[in-house]
């Protein structure tokens, strides 16, 4: 089974790693070490020192604070909720509902048609990184992409301990 | 006197094992997979943990045979979507229709085969017509659970001795069956009676040889008749050679040993798969919803199908603690008049095709994965019709939208657990299907389906951009195919291929490109087209940051002056239509007609020597925030015409410079032009609770299109808890609800409603 250090990982993360290492890499069974030298790396980088639980997303980490409780955290440093929350009902949000909004990503018969769908673009309140687009229909509600069993992923898949735990 | 029936029916000796029939062999399957968690009830392995060397020895022949019969068969046929696009695949079954070991190539089929030979043994064949030893079986039966009617089936069973030891399918994508019009995903059909030939589990051979009314029949029914008769040998060529195949390891394992291998592989598969899930994915909840616009509204149709619909694709994936995966797709729209509907056994072997992409990527695909997996189709939804009229030709329509976001939400948990070069932001939507047919320029009856589409872009993944005009969900071997051998086929010349700037969705990485082909009628008698795809809608969105891939148009120009100017030696429309802001085309001819709009469903036209049609393939979805693109791709984007000028300032905020041609992004007036995009985004932006306030008082006026809300209606009629949560979420009061008979919309077909009947 193929292992891969810090500085591989990090490579892998900033997208720098040829094709032939990427194909390596998707073609090796999986290195089960692989979780906890990524999160190393990722909390090396973050400019806060809440424990990462769980990278959710370009950005966004489930992260471990003092108090016990966890909560959904921008690299920028912003917070936005409890992760059992929507994070999304806590970003800003553009939502692109005419032509002329659309024809500033697309040219116009290449866009949705706004009477049928509209993009929803999220940003971080705190440094406007784009998190999330969506391309629904008007009145939908908008999506919880993701609820982790962190617990269950620690203790019994990865057996490994919890990260901070108060 | 007549004699009653019990007296004349012969009871034939079982073919089953010990002396079981079949259908006894079936029901005992299913029993003891089910009570005890293992398939067969097998807690152990017996056969590889004492001799794992021989088990996969048996298992690399079996695996290795049926993939070779693929790849020797294929070139028995004609049709270049068989013989260039590989779409075809054989798989072997256990007595009991379990998938054991399939091919490469569409192997969405593992599943509908094997529905195939579930529908037989349940319907009692082995009674009557008989199961024998060198017979053959077709199907193409949506509603038993094929995919479409153009998937046809060769079931072929094999025999040791006097007892059934499996099956062996194989199947190939044929060019026409017949429909209510030309081509093998056909516009037009609105109910199965439309969708052309359809055989139900028929038995069409025995002593290996094939009817001659079924030779006859058959191929009076379809309209390209040589792809179909060369499509049909293939199949048969196959399943032949991995019958002979079977019986050689039989010959030299001994039956017993085959008996007890076929049994622990499926094991050893659902083994391998609960593996894989607690190796790569987090548990827990995903969700992702994506829709198909069905533009039927003032189309050649029958007054109850001309309706704009939207196909609403929900899915909820379920990680559970002990790594069984669930997939449900409640809240799910209405199945309708259209030729986009799918049965839950397609829609189910499809999502294997795409598990076998990412999750599982390995040659012990079986059987064993679907004892390891559980799926909620709702019933009276598109992809699960009540109503055996539904049609299914062209179910790939909203198919592809379903899978592509189960993608995405798989992508949430290689995100999570570092697996990056594994995400991917989602697929293209396969499209346009560019169809047409009549008298070709050989002078045949003959039809069109172009399989182009086999080669869309690819998502983006999270450390890459998304390939280019390469790839489509349903066939991972995809291929567009060569230019010399479509033109052979079809009474098209071409006028160009080219990448379409944008196609792909923007991104930190972006999704791959679509393209565009560009086709000149030529040499047909009596000819006409249609396209097929996705127009006013993306299909999917993009992942943690980038734009969904670009949605549909067509391009259509009737009675040009094109002979004219060929004459003239003028310039005529060539390439791709790589701006459709600031078209061409149209500076170099004119037409009596032309289409160039989002109208992406069209029927039948005449279409003539000199007409020209544009097939546009889609591009996949971006990954990440396009303003952290790298400068450099951004350069290379413009420089390889991957995307338009004005859109790498607009949406990946980058300066540049341009002279002859070649472009220089300004990496310092980049960063600068980035910080006041991120400045503007907060500007143009509101806090979403406050959107939501907005939002809700659209829904409370009931602001929207017809067809929004009746999406919401169909939604709501099938599924309490998709209400519940849409109500809960928005807070809508008690008696707020919107019915789909306040909407003025065909009621024909419309049965489940769960405010009328009581169903939850």
């Amino acid at each position: 089974m193929a292992k891969y250090d810090k500085k591989m990982i990090g490579e892998l993360i900033d997208g720098n790693l040829e094709f032939y290492q990427l194909k390596n890499m998707m073609s090796s069974h999986k290195d089960k070490e692989r979780f906890e030298i990524y999160l190393s790396v990722l909390q090396d980088r973050v400019p806060w020192d809440d424990p990462i639980l769980l990278p959710i997303g370009e950005h966004l980490y489930i992260v471990q604070k003092e108090s016990g409780d966890r909560i959904v955290k921008c690299d920028c440093g912003h917070e936005f909720c409890d992760y059992k929350d929507n994070w999304k009902l806590h970003a800003n949000i553009f939502v692109r509902d005419t032509e002329e909004k659309m024809n500033e990503v697309y040219p116009k018969l290449m866009s949705p048609d706004p009477e049928w769908q509209v993009l929803r673009e999220y940003y971080c309140p705190g440094c406007a990184s784009q998190l999330e687009v969506e391309a629904v229909t008007p009145w939908y509600p908008v999506l919880k992409d993701f609820d982790p069993d962190i617990d269950t992923f620690y203790n019994e898949w990865l057996q490994i301990p919890l990260p901070g735990k108060a | 006197m007549a004699k009653a029936l019990d007296q004349v029916t012969q009871t034939k000796k079982p073919i089953g094992w010990d002396g079981k029939t079949l259908k006894q062999m079936r029901q005992e399957m299913t029993e003891i997979s089910r009570e005890t968690g293992h398939y067969a009830g097998l807690t152990s392995l017996p056969l590889k943990e004492s001799d794992p060397i021989r088990f996969e020895k048996i298992f690399s022949k079996l695996r290795g045979g049926v993939v070779h019969a693929r790849e020797t068969a294929k070139k028995v046929a004609a049709s270049p979507i068989v013989e260039q696009e590989g779409e075809l695949c054989f798989s072997l079954y256990s007595p009991e229709a379990d998938s054991i070991v399939t091919s490469t190539g569409i192997i969405i089929h593992v599943g509908t085969m094997g529905a195939a030979i579930k529908f037989m043994i349940e319907n009692d064949y082995e009674e009557n017509p008989g199961i024998a030893d060198k017979d053959i079986f077709c199907n193409n039966d949506n509603h038993v659970g094929n995919v479409h009617t153009c998937d046809v089936h060769t079931l072929v069973p094999i025999f040791w001795e006097d007892e059934i030891v499996g099956w062996v399918g194989g199947v190939t994508h044929v060019i026409d069956t017949g429909a209510a019009a030309p081509g093998s995903m056909p516009m037009g059909p609105v109910q199965r009676y439309d969708d052309g030939y359809q055989v139900t589990c028929r038995k069409i051979g025995q002593n290996d040889t094939l009817s001659k009314d079924w030779l006859l029949e058959s191929t009076r029914s379809v309209r390209a008749v040589k792809y179909w008769t060369l499509d049909e040998k293939t199949r048969v060529a196959g399943c032949h050679m991995i019958r002979d195949l079977v019986l050689d390891v039989i010959k030299e394992e001994g039956v017993d040993t085959y008996k007890q291998f076929i049994r622990e592989i499926i094991e050893d598969g659902r083994r391998g798969f609960v593996n894989q899930v607690k190796t790569m994915l987090i548990p827990g909840k995903y969700r992702q919803v994506s829709f198909s616009d069905v533009q039927f509204k003032g189309l050649d149709l029958p007054k109850f199908a001309q309706t704009d619909t939207i196909m609403h694709s929900p899915s909820e994936i379920t990680v559970h603690k002990d790594a069984k995966l669930e997939i449900d797709f409640e809240g799910a729209s209405r199945w309708g008049w259209h030729p986009f509907n799918a049965t839950p056994v397609s829609m189910t072997s499809g999502i294997w095709v795409m598990l076998s992409q990412t999750l599982v990527p390995n040659d012990r695909i079986n059987d064993g994965a679907y004892y390891a997996s559980k799926f909620g189709t709702p019933l009276g939804s598109w992809l699960n019709p009540d109503d055996i009229r539904s049609a299914h030709s062209n179910t790939w329509h909203a198919l592809v939208a379903a899978w592509s976001p189960l993608w995405r939400g798989l992508s949430r948990a290689y995100y999570g657990r570092g697996y990056l070069e594994e995400v991917n932001a989602g697929n293209a939507h396969t499209s346009n299907w560019l169809m047409g047919g009549g008298i070709d320029q050989y002078g045949s009856l003959s039809a069109l389906n172009s399989f182009e589409t086999a080669a869309c872009g690819v998502g983006a993944s999270a450390v890459q951009d998304g390939i280019s005009h390469t790839a489509a969900l349903w066939n991972p071997e995809g291929d567009m195919g060569d230019m010399e051998i479509w033109e052979l086929l079809e009474p098209l010349v071409y006028m160009g291929r080219e990448i379409l700037p944008g196609s792909g969705g923007a991104g930190k990485y972006r999704g791959g490109n679509g393209w565009q082909s560009l086709r000149l009628g030529w040499g047909a008698k009596e000819w006409t087209m249609f396209v097929a795809g996705a127009g006013v809608m993306a299909t999917d969105c993009g992942l943690m940051g980038g734009y969904p891939a670009s949605a549909g148009y067509r391009f259509t120009a009737n009675h040009t002056n094109i002979k004219e100017r060929i004459e003239k030696r003028l310039p005529l429309p060539l390439g791709g239509d790589t701006d459709p802001d600031h078209p061409q085309y149209e500076e170099n001819m004119e037409a009596e007609v032309i289409y160039r709009d989002r109208q992406t469903c069209s029927t039948q036209e005449e279409f003539g020597d000199y007409d020209l049609i544009m097939n546009y393939l889609r591009g996949g979805p971006g990954f990440g925030d396009p303003i952290e693109r790298k400068p450099k791709d951004v350069e290379t984007d413009l420089n390889e015409r991957y995307i338009l000028p004005r859109y790498a300032e607009k949406v990946f905020g980058c300066v540049f410079t341009e002279e002859n041609g070649v472009y220089a992004v300004d990496v310092k007036a980049t960063e600068e032009r980035r910080k006041q995009i991120r400045k503007e985004r907060l500007k143009r932006s509101k806090p979403a609770k406050q959107w939501l306030k907005e939002e809700k008082q659209n829904i409370l006026n009931k602001k929207a299109s017809k067809q929004v809300q009746n999406m919401f209606a169909e939604s709501f009629a099938l599924s309490e808890k998709f209400t519940n949560e849409f109500k809960e979420f928005w807070n809508l009061p008690e008696d707020w609800m919107i019915y789909e008979e306040d909407l003025n919309m065909p009621k024909l077909g419309r049965h489940i409603n769960r405010f009328k009947t009581g169903v939850k």
